[in-house]
């Protein structure tokens, strides 16, 4: 229970912080633009509707992941304002605690970026999926916590390095390549509906497995990298 | 600690023991030995393959660089994690086994390098191109991103961080790469079904036996040879920073206040 009440407070103080600055929501959402935009012009989405159910599932995530980058490299610099790390050191309350309340809050920030970037995103590129789009409300929560969870450790991790901006998707791009391969392959098979349901169901407990496996250790080495001296 | 053991306590000198160099020394000349026989046996030997011809020979590297690839990585987790067990309880062992998780990650990403390397040469009279996204291919090539960035955090990482970091680093990359082999072999696969323990068709000619065993032991011994090496050098570089540390502490000490 203590503990609860521990990660409340952490989650608490993480989103209210947001909500005053709304800095990392908005950056995200308009870099996720972007890249949608960029990629609609590296080839034309409403003339090739094959290829763009075929392709989208990649676009789409590779804008998630790049915005998320972008969120995630801030979340941990609020905290070194004024020596608030140390302070947080030296409380009493679990570190994994402080480590989770960050990645809960940054996982509703990609989560409402999402939220408001899929629709978009359905528009622009004139998508028309094929299979059980019911499945994306199962696949991106999973998919998100798979980057955010990482990508909050290794933001901690590289906190003090020279240059932390370089060092966070150095890291977090090549550990977090199997999940991203679940959920791309997942997203295109619903677009497209040419993979068995499945092996889709197949990706999705892969990503399960591998939300568990990552989440368990950032939260049992969550302790060693703060303290890292 | 109060001024006399910092002035008194002295750190082991820097020149290498006898024994080491010998034992090196003694190494080497085994390795190049084993090396050479591994040489004669793949080039020359081995029977040329009967679908592939002379071509087929770069095999024999390219599955000893496979099948090290995927050891010295659990060098590294296994330093790291002795790393990190001895960190707070005897802080020089652990530098050590610091040293030598730094040493076997980059015999690991040498001998991915070649493994890549040698399979693109192999792939391109084969299958007609260098490169191809399949199964093997791509998990080898994460595999090789993944202590690449290993490194280059250690480059990084603020000095005083590097060898915790680096170690925690390395618990995520040592997951991770089971985790790589296994859902990309659900993706696709087109490289042929594993050599050794890969079903019925698969396994090795007799004759192939002697280059692929010697190869193995060779490029094996050649692989320990550098990581001592390595962890020799890192070790000395290690030594030359408390030494430096400490002098600059007895300096400050012996000031007039």
């Amino acid at each position: 229970m203590n503990y609860l009440h521990h990660l409340l407070n952490h989650l608490r103080k993480d989103l209210r912080l947001e909500w005053r600055s709304r800095d990392s929501i908005n950056g995200m959402l308009f870099f996720a633009l972007l890249v949608v935009a960029i990629f609609a012009l590296a080839f034309d989405p409403t003339a090739y509707p094959t290829t763009t159910r075929q392709i989208s599932g990649g676009v789409l995530w590779v804008a998630i992941l790049f915005a998320s980058v972008t969120a995630l490299n801030q979340s941990w610099t609020r905290e070194q304002r004024n020596q608030l790390l140390d302070a947080q050191r030296m409380a009493p309350s679990p570190a994994s605690a402080l480590f989770l309340g960050k990645a809960l809050a940054n996982l509703a920030f990609v989560l409402s970026v999402e939220i408001v970037l899929a629709p978009i995103f359905i528009i622009f590129y004139n998508l028309h999926a094929l299979g059980n789009v019911a499945l994306l409300a199962l696949i991106l929560p999973l998919g998100t916590w798979a980057l955010v969870v990482n990508g909050t450790f290794f933001a901690a991790l590289g906190l003090r390095a020279r240059n932390r901006e370089l060092l966070l998707p150095l890291l977090l791009f090549p550990i977090s390549l199997p999940a991203l391969l679940a959920m791309v392959q997942s997203t295109t098979g619903i677009l497209t509906n040419d993979i068995d349901p499945i092996q889709i169901g197949l990706w999705i407990k892969q990503l399960a497995v591998y939300d568990i496996i990552f989440t368990t250790l950032c939260i049992l080495l969550f302790e060693t990298i703060l303290n890292a001296e | 600690m109060d001024q006399r053991t910092l002035t008194t306590r002295r750190i082991p000198s820097l020149a290498t023991p006898a024994w080491l160099r010998n034992t090196a020394v003694l190494w080497f000349i085994a390795t190049v030995a084993v090396l050479v026989v591994g040489f004669r046996q793949a080039l020359f030997i081995a029977p040329p393959d009967g679908e592939l011809g002379d071509v087929q020979r770069i095999f024999y590297y390219h599955l000893s660089f496979a099948i090290l690839g995927l050891i010295f990585p659990y060098i590294n987790l296994i330093a790291s994690i002795a790393y990190l067990y001895l960190r707070n309880r005897n802080p020089f062992k652990a530098l050590g086994a610091d040293a030598l998780a730094l040493a076997s990650a980059q015999v690991t990403v040498l001998y991915v390098s070649l493994l890549l390397v040698t399979g693109m040469l192999y792939g391109r009279p084969v299958w007609g191109i260098w490169w191809t996204w399949d199964a093997r291919l791509t998990s080898s090539f994460i595999l090789w991103l993944i202590y690449v960035s290993y490194l280059l955090t250690r480059k990084l990482a603020p000095s005083e961080q590097i060898a915790p970091l680096s170690a925690v680093l390395a618990i995520f990359a040592a997951v991770d790469v089971p985790i790589v082999f296994m859902s990309i072999r659900w993706w696709r696969t087109q490289h042929p079904a594993p050599v050794f323990a890969g079903g019925e068709k698969s396994g090795l000619d007799p004759s192939m036996y002697p280059p692929v065993l010697w190869n193995l032991a060779g490029w094996f011994m050649w692989g320990i040879f550098i990581m001592a090496f390595r962890f020799f050098i890192e070790r000395r570089r290690q030594r030359i920073e408390q030494e430096q540390a400490l002098r600059t502490i007895e300096a400050s000490l012996e000031e007039p206040q």
